[in-house]
């Protein structure tokens, strides 16, 4: 079957949605999580970014702007996650994810 | 086409590295080659300024944020290399992660998409500009409070020490 | 027959930037399409010539790279040994002039030192790191001369969006300094990789901030536009360059300092001082990967200062309709050179700054005056169109918006260290 170059950039960016997702299901270290969701955040972007490569009208500038703006926010999120990291840190002098257990139950 | 079948080959190939290496330095550093890779994909695309954008942002900033987070968060230099993971913990990962692929990309190849034909257009930073300030202004404000709140959230937590632990060596 | 082409980057048939219409430059007595303007274009031509058509545009972009990597080279070379002979000359002392006819080997010499010293790696160092980091930061550092625009005629490559390329490849070089410093299995190097980080991303943000009124004010991120935006005479013989308006001047200023900082010149070079942490982040390195580090700072001393020259200096105008005889490339290696020639004669004057005033006068001072700036530079663009002898008012009421919050802060900032005195040897 011949795919369309629209169809390859969808299977990229799933995959690398897919790699993110196992990368941060997978992995007990707190910051590797965090790289494994600014990983899925970018294949949503790239999504974005191959939908307006071939729609019928690229001159409409929505999806370069969102894909903009999810970089921002991902940024702030990345930069939040990351302090919260460090307060875990701070607390229980290791950052596994299976040892931050106070609120459980 | 060829130039997108090497763009994704290496992006993949260094993601799928990076989160599965041992040593945590490593895994950042082979991350930041499939954000480079992926600003690469947008140049190909057609989005200069995004790809700038993504280059500026993810590693020019947030590497360096992970990689201070990495190295405040060790008290040693073996800490950065991690213990293995327990391997039915991985291989369930790998489980859901392969059925969802296997389900996007059944939805994918399955349906007609229309596309255009023809080359890539660029678009030009002007008429991002406008856009920005025209018709997504609002949103334009929104994200300056979040960044603003995010940036202001994130130095109080990882500035203020607890009370009792006064005992932490730096 | 069609060469493949990154879709999205204007490349005009030729490769080399698109030809400006020479009706904006005609009207102010200067001379586009004088022999000597042309003679690089023509050179080209004549060098493309001997390929058949679809290797052209390859072979463009190839005499563009070896020629910026030949004239950036040697003017690396020809910059160590002036940085020796005018901080000795300033220092009272002759600096090298051994090495034939007054020194002008020396840099050859000292090429041929490093070459031959042996590179040693410490054993428990991250080898494939360590090898890296002087390359990363060579490449990032080279990539920026891209889009520098060197003359009428000759800019490597054009983008809609080059100062924002610029300014990301030179933050891609902060990560080849880390990786330097976690490299070489050293606490002291990552001590010192982190505090030259610190020192990187606090002057980033005043760096920035600084261009953003030019993007304003000539509405492009195209590094040609905005030299275009620069050109014309007011009365004759006044150039439109940005640096000579209040708001420019402030900018010009803050990007200068900056700049300083961003390529760890001295006041800041605190991370590869001698006396601080034996080298910082360059402890475990030696020989060729040392001279690389070197070679690395100078080539992003020299594309900021390339970048100054575009975004404030005029790029390739000539100061006076006159004098638009001598061809503009000539004006921009001027131009350049008074600038370098401006970072090593700071270099010379001033003592180092500590770490703490480093980043106290990149939050405090510069961060506040560079976002005073952008508000400067906003009244500025909206009272454009008053009449006639406002425009005084206009000039007057700009030059207070940026010297009053300048002297203010610097009060503010200075006020706990007494007024410094001296004391001469009698």
């Amino acid at each position: 079957m011949n795919v369309t170059p629209l169809q390859l950039c969808l299977l990229f960016s799933s995959a690398l949605f897919c790699i993110g997702l196992a990368g941060a299901l997978s992995r007990s270290n707190t910051i590797l999580v965090l790289l494994g969701v600014e990983l899925m955040l970018n294949a949503a972007n790239l999504n974005f970014i191959a939908f307006w490569r071939f729609s019928p009208s690229p001159a409409a500038s929505t999806g370069v702007i969102f894909v903009i703006f999810a970089i921002a926010v991902a940024a702030a999120e990345a930069a939040v996650g990351l302090a919260l990291v460090i307060a875990i840190y701070r607390h229980q002098k290791n950052i596994r994810l299976q040892d931050a257990t106070q609120l459980r139950g | 086409m060829i130039p997108l079948i090497l763009i994704v080959l290496v992006t993949l190939a260094t993601a799928v590295v990076a989160m599965s290496r041992r040593n945590l330095i490593h895994s950042v550093l082979l991350l930041i080659g499939t954000w480079a890779g992926i600003a690469a994909f947008y140049l190909w695309a057609g989005a200069e300024f995004v790809a700038f954008a993504q280059m500026l942002i993810y590693v020019g900033a947030v590497s360096m944020v992970v990689l201070f987070a990495v190295l405040l968060t060790r008290r040693s230099r073996e800490d950065a290399t991690l213990i293995p993971e327990s391997l039915g913990r991985a291989f369930s990962a790998f489980i859901v992660a392969g059925l969802a692929f296997g389900l996007v990309a059944f939805a994918v190849l399955s349906t007609q998409l229309p596309a255009r034909k023809g080359g890539a257009s660029t678009i030009s930073v002007q008429q991002i500009g406008t856009g920005l300030m025209g018709s997504h202004a609002a949103a334009l404000l929104v994200i300056g409070l979040i960044l603003t709140v995010a940036l202001l959230g994130a130095v109080v937590i990882a500035a203020t020490e607890p009370r009792e632990s006064e005992e932490d060596a730096p | 027959m069609s060469v493949p082409s990154l879709p999205g980057t204007l490349t005009s048939s030729n490769g080399w930037g698109t030809v400006l219409a020479p009706s904006s430059s005609a009207a102010i007595g200067s001379s586009p399409d004088s022999w000597l303007e042309r003679a690089p274009l023509m050179l080209r031509d004549y060098a493309t010539g001997w390929v058949p058509e679809p290797w052209r545009w390859l072979l463009n972009h190839l005499i563009s790279i070896a020629l910026i990597l030949a004239v950036f080279g040697l003017l690396f070379a020809f910059l160590t040994l002036a940085e020796r002979k005018i901080l000795g000359r300033v220092q009272n002392r002759p600096g090298p002039n051994r090495t034939g006819w007054g020194g002008v080997l020396q840099p050859f010499a000292d090429a041929i030192k490093m070459l031959t010293k042996e590179d040693i790696v410490p054993t428990a160092a991250d080898h494939v790191l360590h090898f890296i980091a002087p390359v990363a930061l060579l490449a990032f550092s080279i990539l920026a001369f891209a889009v520098i625009p060197y003359g009428r005629y000759l800019v490597p490559v054009e983008l809609d969006a080059s100062v924002l390329y610029f300014f990301a490849a030179g933050a891609a070089t902060e990560l080849a300094v880390f990786m330097a410093g976690w490299a070489s299995h050293n606490k002291y190097s990552l001590l010192a990789a982190m505090r030259a980080l610190a020192q990187l991303i606090s002057y980033e943000l005043p760096l920035l901030l600084s261009w953003v009124p030019v993007v304003m004010l000539a509405g492009t991120l195209s590094t040609t536009r905005i030299v275009e935006a620069q050109a014309g005479y007011t009365g004759g013989w006044v150039p439109h360059w940005f640096v000579l308006t209040p708001w420019g001047f402030a900018g010009f200023v803050i990007f200068f300092v900056a700049a300083l900082a961003e390529s760890n010149r001295s006041p800041f070079d605190l991370p590869e001082a001698e006396s601080e942490l034996i080298a910082g982040h360059l402890t475990e390195y030696s020989g060729f990967k040392y001279a690389l580090f070197f070679m690395a700072e100078y080539f992003g001393m020299t594309a900021l200062s390339g970048m100054a020259v575009t975004l404030f200096l005029g790029g390739w105008h000539a100061p006076l309709p006159l004098l638009n005889v001598i061809p503009s490339y000539v004006w921009f290696a001027i131009k350049l050179l008074s600038l370098l020639v401006a970072f090593i004669w700071i270099r010379a004057t001033l003592p180092r700054l500590r770490m703490d005033q480093l980043t106290r006068f990149a939050w405090k001072f510069l961060v506040p005056l560079a976002l005073i700036n952008l508000g400067t530079t906003a009244f500025w663009a909206l009272s454009a169109d008053w009449p006639g002898a406002m425009q005084l008012v206009r000039w007057l009421i700009a030059t207070a918006i940026v010297i009053g919050p300048f002297v203010l802060l610097g009060r503010t900032l200075s006020a706990g260290i007494a007024p410094r005195t001296y004391r001469y040897a009698s």
